[in-house]
């Protein structure tokens, strides 16, 4: 008896340790560490400061997206609508400063309209029954004609230099640009939401599986609904941001976003069937996918390969870890195998 | 009193269930009443010249919509049919240009390339068993990398395609366009297969219940792997009509069909989650869609209500079938507690 | 026990192995040789090349006379950019010439505005910025070299479609590309106010189209406008896809002898047209020498011969019938007029 507490104990310590290895996020840790030494060896610059605020600037919006879709896959759904409604913040704020509305005024109304689209979404997945993955190609096409239709072939861009140096400045006597702070605001608010309150439990439970989550008390449709209002207001948040940087509203801002958050989502480690996904994932695939890109962009490899590589990217994401589950299921296996026949002879 | 609501409910829910078995009937009587309020803002509208060049052009998004309704009755999805598309369209022409091989030859290998990237995407999703939605995202942007990489800046001209290749496009037999002529014979030979053989079947059984087709011994993941490369052949196909239809092929050919596409097949009536639809409803669809495009042009519309009313009908056709589905549910119910 | 867990181990790293190789293997190659021109090229300047994007063959052709001005003066050459045009994919690469630290950057602007912080910076950092094509907003380059003469366009336009159409009446429309597009809407403006002088009189401009220089939409702009204008006598496209796209769809229709097609189109893709009649006149300016010029202003400007004010002047041998160029207000080159191309000269153009 007191043998075997001895035994197990160390054991037990040395799981952990492989646990922590096998976990995703370390994965991730390990290629980031690896791209960053590639980027690199291909170019001297990489490691400047300049550069760092380079390649976090350009991925910011998709990785503010990221974030609420991140709950929403977790969820069991898919939010394809993101980048339209980012499109469609960037037309109603254009829209309504050219018309003379200040900007205190016009950015908490396109929030709002941000999470009305997401009602909008969650109320057709919700109440309505329906796959999130077509009722949001639906939006994808509803949102982006309804900016075409505010803007029309206009640009705005007549914004004041304090507005637009929130897109494109730094943090004063920093290389951070304030979009990626107002990022990791909202990764600490999300990830503490996710993985420390109930809201975070429940949507792992109804991602696990909607029925039994239901039954043991679980408001499944106010939790979709929430979180698809959250998705869309997040969206038109990026929607600003990207305004911002751009220092110009367009009715095809955004265009194209969608496909590179769903890859970021899924690189973190997030299940496209729900159930599995965590926020620093997340954070860390971001990071990955910004210094993947501006890597390649410095080694001046062309944007065909940098797609290539983004797609290859998103599949093997799917494909490593099962088979890295499988193989350890294998393992388990043998061991199992092994465990009983020495407790056979044992006995 | 109450019987008679419930006789009148139980009438409204059997024609509710006629409207869901008629999907076809009932989006060409919206064409038709459509057509007749647009042509009298637009009497150019019913003109035969007008039909033949809408149709023609819907007819390479219905081939396309075709294949990708047999993935979907699979309970699949397939994003990457705009790629599949642009690589073949670029192909073909760019070796038509070379003359490395005749007509004939380009367009056997233009739908050799389709069915090589269906089956990649088949493998990868019924063999290394990634979800339909991530494999097809990731091959979108692989397919679509190889286009411009092979293409870069090049521009297959007009000029550059053989005499006569493109003309197919404009040709036509006893007044109905080829093209039109080609969609109906795909829509009726993958019909009869879908229809007629064990094959067929077993689609729709592992789309509307892969739990129980795998229980009755459906070899599911073979039925599976045959559904995108089948969907990959029809993309490459259409891939051929497009340089017929445009003859000034980059590498940028399709790029954003595939929500029109996928848009054609919803509206067409087939069901997302799998397991039921007809391919005749998703080539209406795309019929649908062309002529939706084609009324806003003509009535002088703004072309940039075009996005926003392809979502409302998306949204409209599955809100549409749900309530349609709904009803039926509360219908037999009703009839089976009596 | 032991075994099990090196072989944990293994799998983890070799997971890992494969995630590296994945990004690993499609960088070595094109990273390899894109790093041999500029180490070939020892001590000559560098220079960033970034059109709108890089699948354009506009941007291929303007690209050869970049090369060619290179090659002559002894810099060399590397194009970035995007595969679609949009100024948010633009942005990033700015901000990578900026910390490659290139002498120059030439760049056709995706939007004027949303380019302009990011050239700015770069201009702040001793870069100069040459605009060519679409011009960045005014402040965020050193010269921008204007293709045409843009009143001379809108001109241009209003005589083609006079020449066209019998008797200089008749019905004309516009197929243009985006709606957003700068250079497109400014000469259509020009057009317009043209058309409204006496000699053109007869000429009803019953619609303007947009067809996104997209070749899908274009056609079906361009097949719109035939269904909906059985009168239409000529189809004005001033942009290289809409005029091609316009041109198929007439010579498709076979009504080449009714309808026909001018603009702005490339030699090489109206050639047959000129031919069967569908577009015999038409009109462009030299891609090729658009490039070779703004690469020789930014040499001069890295060299300092020029400074970008307005009243500058130089000389660029071949260009402008070696006379020198003057640079204009919000310091603005201009390449030339126009060239007008008809069955007597299109064969011997190739671009």
């Amino acid at each position: 008896m007191t043998t075997a507490a001895t035994a197990s104990a160390p054991k037990a310590g040395g799981r952990r340790w492989t646990r922590l290895l096998a976990r995703w996020e370390t994965l991730l840790v390990v290629a980031l560490l690896g791209l960053i030494v590639l980027g690199n060896a291909l170019s001297p610059f990489f490691l400047t400061a300049d550069n760092f605020s380079n390649l976090v600037a350009a991925l910011m919006e998709v990785a503010i997206m990221a974030l609420p879709l991140t709950l929403i896959i977790i969820l069991g759904e898919i939010d394809l609508s993101v980048e339209s409604m980012a499109g469609h913040a960037s037309a109603a704020l254009g829209f309504m400063w050219a018309a003379g509305v200040p900007l205190q005024v016009g950015i908490p109304v396109v929030l709002v309209i941000g999470a009305l689209g997401g009602l909008l979404n969650g109320t057709l997945v919700a109440r309505g029954g329906l796959p999130s993955l077509v009722v949001t190609l639906g939006t994808l096409a509803l949102f982006r004609g309804l900016a075409l239709i505010i803007l029309g072939p206009r640009g705005v861009s007549d914004f004041p230099p304090e507005f637009t140096a929130i897109g494109f400045g730094d943090v004063p006597g920093t290389v951070i640009p304030w979009p990626f702070v107002i990022f990791l605001g909202l990764a600490l608010v999300l990830g503490i939401v996710l993985h420390r309150t109930w809201i975070g439990r429940h949507t792992y439970a109804i991602g696990r599986n909607a029925g039994t989550a239901r039954y043991s008390g679980v408001r499944v449709t106010r939790l979709r609904i929430g979180l698809f209002m959250l998705s869309g207001a997040i969206a038109a948040l990026a929607g600003v941001i990207l305004t911002s940087r751009l220092s110009s509203a367009r009715a095809d801002a955004g265009q194209g976003m969608t496909i590179t958050a769903v890859t970021v989502v899924l690189l973190g480690g997030a299940n496209i069937f729900g159930g599995s996904g965590t926020i620093p994932g997340t954070v860390l695939a971001v990071l990955t996918v910004a210094v993947m890109q501006n890597a390649l962009r410095l080694a001046n490899v062309s944007v065909e390969v940098q797609s290539i590589a983004l797609g290859l990217l998103l599949i093997l994401s799917v494909v490593i870890p099962m088979f890295a589950q499988q193989a350890r299921k294998a393992l388990d296996r043998v061991r199992g195998r092994r465990h009983q026949a020495a407790d056979a002879t044992a006995g | 009193m109450a019987e008679a609501v419930a006789a009148s409910r139980l009438a409204g829910a059997r024609w509710l269930m006629a409207i869901g078995r008629q999907r076809e009937l009932t989006l060409l009587a919206i064409m038709f009443v459509g057509g007749a309020l647009v042509s009298m803002m637009a009497p150019q509208f019913l003109s035969v010249e007008n039909f033949s060049q809408v149709a023609t052009l819907a007819s390479i998004t219905a081939v396309v919509a075709v294949g990708e309704a047999i993935v979907i009755i699979t309970r699949g999805i397939d994003l990457s049919v705009e790629a599949i598309i642009g690589l073949v369209a670029y192909s073909v022409a760019r070796t038509l240009e070379l003359q490395a091989l005749d007509p004939v030859g380009a367009i056997a290998m233009g739908l050799a390339i389709g069915l090589i990237l269906g089956m990649i995407n088949g493998f990868i999703i019924a063999v290394l068993k990634v979800p339909a939605i991530v494999a097809t995202l990731g091959t979108l942007s692989i397919f679509r990398g190889f286009d411009y990489v092979i293409a870069g800046p090049d521009q297959v001209p007009l000029a550059g395609l053989p005499p006569g290749f493109t003309d197919i496009s404009r040709a036509d037999v006893l007044g109905i366009p080829v093209f039109v002529l080609l969609t109906v014979a795909v829509v009726v030979v993958g019909s009869l297969f879908l229809r007629s053989t064990r094959f067929g079947r077993q689609v729709y059984a592992v789309g509307s219940n892969p739990e129980a087709a795998a229980i009755l011994g459906i070899p599911s993941r073979l039925v599976i792997f045959v559904a995108y490369s089948l969907c990959g052949v029809l993309a490459g196909l259409a891939g051929i009509m497009w340089v017929m239809q445009f003859g000034t092929i980059n590498g940028t050919a399709a790029t954003g069909a595939t929500l029109a596409i996928i848009a054609a097949v919803v509206v067409g009536g087939v069901n997302t989650l799998g397991g039921s639809g007809t391919l005749a409803g998703a080539a209406i669809g795309a019929l649908f869609l062309g002529f939706i495009a084609n009324a806003l042009i003509l009535v002088g519309l703004s072309q940039f209500w075009l996005q926003a009313i392809y979502g409302l009908v998306i949204l409209i056709a599955i809100a549409g079938d749900q309530l349609i589905r709904r009803g039926v549910q509360r219908a037999n119910t009703r009839s089976g507690s009596r | 026990m032991k075994l099990s867990s090196a072989g944990r181990w293994v799998a983890i790293v070799g997971t890992a192995a494969i995630l590296f190789a994945a990004c690993g293997s499609s960088t070595a190659s094109p990273a390899a040789s894109a790093a041999a021109p500029s180490a070939a090229a020892g001590g000559g300047m560098t220079v960033g090349y970034l059109p709108k994007d890089i699948v354009n063959q506009y941007f291929a052709a303007a690209k050869t006379g970049v090369d060619k001005a290179a090659k002559e003066l002894g810099g060399t050459v590397t194009q970035v950019g995007p595969n679609e045009a949009k100024a948010d994919l633009q942005i990033p690469f700015i901000t990578d010439l900026t910390t490659q630290g290139v002498k120059a950057i030439i760049i056709s602007a995706d939007g004027k505005d949303e380019v302009a912080p990011a050239l700015k910076e770069a201009m702040g950092k001793g870069i100069k910025v040459v605009g060519f094509d679409s011009s960045p907003a005014v402040g965020a380059y050193d010269v921008f070299v204007n293709q045409v003469d843009f009143s001379g366009v809108g001109v241009n336009l209003a005589d083609w479609a006079c020449e066209l159409a019998p008797g200089c009446t008749g019905e004309i429309a516009i197929l243009s590309a985006a709606a957003t597009a700068t250079n497109q809407n400014e000469w259509i403006e020009l057009m317009k106010t043209t058309l409204k002088e006496d000699k053109y009189k007869g000429l009803k401009l019953v619609d303007t189209v947009y067809g996104d220089d997209d070749a899908t939409k274009s056609t079906t702009q361009a097949q719109g406008l035939l269904t909906k204008y059985p009168n239409l006598k000529v189809i004005v496209a001033p942009t290289t896809v809409g005029i091609l796209a316009a041109a198929q769809v007439v010579s498709q229709a076979k009504k080449s002898d009714s309808v026909k097609v001018s603009g702005l189109g490339f030699p090489n893709d109206m050639k047959p047209f000129v031919k069967d009649g569908t577009s015999p006149v038409f009109g462009l300016w030299s891609v090729p020498d658009l490039g070779y010029l703004s690469y020789v202003i930014a040499d001069k400007l890295v060299k300092g011969e020029i400074t970008g004010k307005e009243g500058e002047t130089f000389t660029v041998k071949g260009l402008n019938g070696d006379k020198p160029y003057t640079i204009g207000k919000d310091s603005v080159v201009i390449l030339g007029p126009a060239f007008r191309f008809d069955s007597t000269n299109v064969e011997s153009f190739d671009f």
